[in-house]
């Protein structure tokens, strides 16, 4: 993916103190960040435009929430399941979170040994990582089911109150939800790169021509932890507030 | 050794970037259509750009005869001049000059002046124009759907924007969002090159603080875009849903033709606030990249380092930083806190201080240089003083005092059209007519390029000093016509009239500049690889235009600041940015581009 081969660092130059060393270390030669390969600074950056995505639709959320004059539901009784007669308050909700989270120690490990070359264990855990995602996935589509078809919640009206509920509810799921599937496909998508050896021979890329890397594999565990972040957020602002 | 640079070092270090693997077309079609070069992209770009431009030309045309002369043409009714305004906006602004100063001087400008061989990532970087040219069409195609385009405004305010009787709410409104969308996605894919390229593609000696002020220039101004675009995707995504599912985001309880609409309990303001936060910074996104090809071309023009280098990066650096705390001036009138509108002002009279101080330092680069008054020149001139113009309204705008009565005039479309409509685009002519040897080998006709530049130059004045007069005289913008209002008088119609007029003019004479890319093309003056005898790397490239690769076999070596001019003891009166040290003196430019010597250490 990148080919930052670090041909010789030379003597590193003595930096000034202080906010001197700042600058200087910022408008250093031929590369601001030292040892970030480019997919790598490049997901960073994407994640941060992302990060404006995500904190725009949850600010319209607060925003819209206190607009509305109509009462909002309430989550732990709206999100809640039962089993075997005593609903039990955002018990869904959990599991998904610790879902999501667990697939994020996957592919933290799936990230260390994809440095240490080794080949089958990156493509398992990337892979335990992808279903992780895709049952976390499915399981936001039982939840919208139960919404939709039992509740009778619509985007555009909401039978426990404000109409708002529904729509900003399905949109930020949804966004975040959409985000989630298309990390599982590239998820499989590098996992089979992975297990094929693409990245151990260097392989190039079918569209760009670029010699593999497990690089990707970490680009790849950036944005995954970034998805799992911002559940994070929305599991807050949205489930227990 | 003769040598004279504002951060002397006496080594170039070693390379950590290794050498990029390149994509190499095998057939006609990967190679002109579906390339993965820079050049080739930014080429594709500027075309889409400019043809898309003209039709926003021709839509201000017909605003203006509307205008100009009330109830004379029939085929333009209410809805239509609607249509005209929301269109001409949002293409000028989006489709325009952000494709056009972002993907087309971005990507040609950027792997030549930084010295890395392409884009980080090509194969994204094509994908940016594929979409960029789907939003394009996406736009375009709302011309032909029922209803016709949006005629919502450029700002596109909810409620009005997504109920019957504005037009174009049937298709229009839909196309114009999910564009919106797709140019996003297609800028971001871009924008992520362009920074990641300058920030760690550079050759070898090229530190952040060696940059041209165009690069300074359209970095941060991506940074702005890659922060400030995704406001305008939520609110596009929230008023789409809004429109379609009939989600109430935006709307409040609304009695349409004495029905109580399904609507109720949104924010119409949410969507003023998520508009800014994009808009606001828009106007740097388009004003920044401005500001740093302007220095270049007056340095290279007036034969003089620019004054002040490290002012003006930092300038560009605090401009865009405070361009994100300042969008609420724009919603003045729409009902908020005073002490909302007190901060907002001041923030906003705050960016008067970097802002001026580019400017003083332009002029103070101009001063005492060796000023020659060619095409990029001219223009750059007239940029300082329609900016400088433009500018001063703004300060008017700026003040919430003054803005209330002002707001909504014709006084409004003068600034903005002067700040970020003429400025902008004279940098484009003025940059166009500074690369194009570069990217064709051949100079642009002289003689044409003056008639072009004084037409549009006092074309533009002649157009927009009197609007602002309007403006004061309280013509409001965005009316159909004002026969029979009492309050403007008869002098306003004869001034509206002289106003078409001379718009029709000066977009006539574009049609010059466009003859002249094509003609030049084939009949231009050979120009050398340097014509201007500039310094920075673009124009020390092997062979001109740069082929694949940009640079030679070996990428070019950079020992001073991009500003070397008129050193004493040199031989000539410019020393190119990869010139040894050691050649300085005896003005060897034979083989900078790629063979040149190894750095001393």
């Amino acid at each position: 993916m990148t080919q930052t081969t670090q041909t010789e660092t030379g003597h590193s130059l003595a930096m000034p103190d202080g906010m001197q060393g700042f600058v200087k270390d910022w408008s250093s030669d031929q590369r601001a960040f030292k040892n970030v390969p480019w997919g790598k600074a490049m997901m960073w950056i994407f994640l941060l435009s992302d990060t404006f995505i995500f904190s725009c639709f949850l600010l319209s959320y607060m925003t819209v929430r206190m607009s509305t004059t109509v009462p909002w539901p309430n989550p732990s009784e709206v999100f809640a399941l039962s089993f075997g007669g005593d609903p039990i308050p955002l018990i869904l909700i959990a599991i998904m979170t610790f879902i999501l989270i667990s697939s994020s120690g996957t592919m933290a490990m799936a990230v260390m040994f994809g440095y240490k070359r080794d080949r089958r264990k990156t493509a398992i855990l990337m892979l335990v990582t992808a279903l992780f995602g895709a049952s976390f996935v499915g399981m936001q589509a039982f939840e919208w089911t139960k919404l939709i078809v039992d509740e009778g919640v619509r985007p555009w009206s909401n039978p426990m109150g404000a109409a708002q509920f529904g729509s900003i509810f399905f949109m930020i799921t949804g966004f975040h939800g959409f985000h989630v599937s298309v990390g599982v496909i590239f998820l499989f998508a590098i996992a089979r790169k992975v297990w094929r050896g693409d990245y151990d021979n260097e392989t190039p890329g079918f569209f760009t021509s670029r010699k593999g890397s497990y690089e990707s594999v970490e680009v790849m565990g950036l944005y995954w932890h970034f998805v799992d972040l911002v559940w994070v957020f929305i599991f807050a602002f949205f489930y227990l507030w | 050794m003769v040598d004279a640079a504002h951060d002397q070092v006496d080594f170039v270090p070693p390379a950590e970037v290794g050498e990029m693997e390149l994509y190499h077309p095998k057939s006609w079609l990967t190679k002109y259509v579906f390339s993965q070069d820079a050049k080739v992209i930014a080429i594709q770009y500027s075309f889409t750009a400019i043809a898309i431009g003209m039709v926003a030309l021709v839509l201000s045309w017909m605003m203006r005869l509307q205008l100009g002369f009330p109830e004379t043409f029939s085929f333009i009714e209410a809805e239509d001049y609607y249509q005209f305004i929301t269109m001409h906006g949002m293409i000028m602004v989006i489709y325009l000059l952000t494709a056009l100063f972002l993907g087309g001087f971005g990507n040609y400008l950027i792997p030549l002046m930084v010295g890395a061989r392409d884009m980080v990532f090509p194969y994204v970087n094509m994908l940016s124009y594929w979409i960029y040219l789907l939003a394009v069409l996406v736009l375009l195609a709302s011309f032909f759907v029922p209803g016709g385009p949006t005629g919502a405004g450029w700002t596109l305010y909810p409620p009005q924007a997504i109920l019957s009787g504005t037009p174009g709410s049937e298709g229009g409104i839909l196309l114009m969002l999910i564009s919106l969308a797709l140019f996003i996605v297609g800028f971001t894919m871009g924008g992520l090159n362009y920074v990641v390229t300058v920030l760690q593609a550079r050759t070898r000696g090229m530190t952040l603080m060696r940059l041209p002020l165009t690069i300074w220039g359209i970095f941060t101004a991506t940074v702005l875009a890659l922060l400030a675009f995704p406001a305008l995707f939520v609110g596009a995504v929230m008023m789409t849903l809004d429109r379609m599912l009939g989600t109430s985001f935006f709307m409040p309880g609304i009695v349409q033709f004495g029905e109580q609409m399904q609507y109720g309990g949104g924010s119409p303001v949410l969507f003023q606030h998520l508009f800014w936060f994009f808009g606001h910074p828009e106007v740097y996104i388009v004003a920044l990249p401005a500001f740093g090809i302007v220095s270049d071309l007056i340095s290279v023009h007036a034969r003089r380092h620019v004054f002040g280098y490290r002012l003006m990066v930092w300038a560009i650096v605090i401009i865009g930083a405070l361009s994100f705390v300042v969008w609420a001036h724009h919603m003045y009138v729409s009902g908020m806190n005073p002490w909302f509108g007190f901060f907002f002002a001041t923030t906003t009279l705050i960016i008067a201080v970097p802002t001026a101080i580019k400017v003083y330092n332009w002029v103070l680069t101009l001063w005492r240089g060796n000023i020659k008054l060619t095409l990029p020149m001219l223009f750059a001139l007239g940029f300082i003083v329609t900016f400088v113009n433009g500018g001063i309204t703004g300060l008017f705008l700026g003040n919430v005092v003054v803005d209330v009565p002002l707001s909504d005039t014709m006084f409004v479309v003068a600034h903005f059209h002067m700040v970020m409509g003429v400025a902008p685009i004279l940098v484009v002519f003025g940059a166009i007519y500074h690369w194009y040897p570069k990217m064709t080998g051949r100079m642009l006709n002289v003689p044409m390029g003056q008639i072009h530049f004084w037409i549009t130059f006092l074309g533009a004045y002649a157009i927009f000093l009197p609007l602002h007069y309007l403006g004061f005289l309280g013509v409001p913008r965005r009316y159909y016509e004002m026969t029979d209002t009492s309050f403007i008088p008869q002098s306003a119609e004869t001034l509206n009239a002289f106003v078409t007029v001379i718009a029709l003019i000066v977009g006539v004479a574009q049609l010059v500049f466009l003859f002249n890319i094509g003609w030049s093309m084939v009949k231009g003056k050979k120009s050398g690889p340097n014509p201007w005898r500039a310094t920075s790397l673009e124009w020390q490239t092997a062979t001109t235009p740069p082929g694949h690769g940009n640079f030679g076999p070996t990428l070019p070596v950079v020992y001073r600041w991009a500003y070397a001019f008129g050193l004493p003891g040199a031989k000539d009166d410019y020393v190119p940015q990869n010139m040894h040290p050691d050649q300085v003196a005896i003005g060897d430019t034979a083989d900078l581009s790629g063979t040149a010597a190894q750095p001393a250490e």
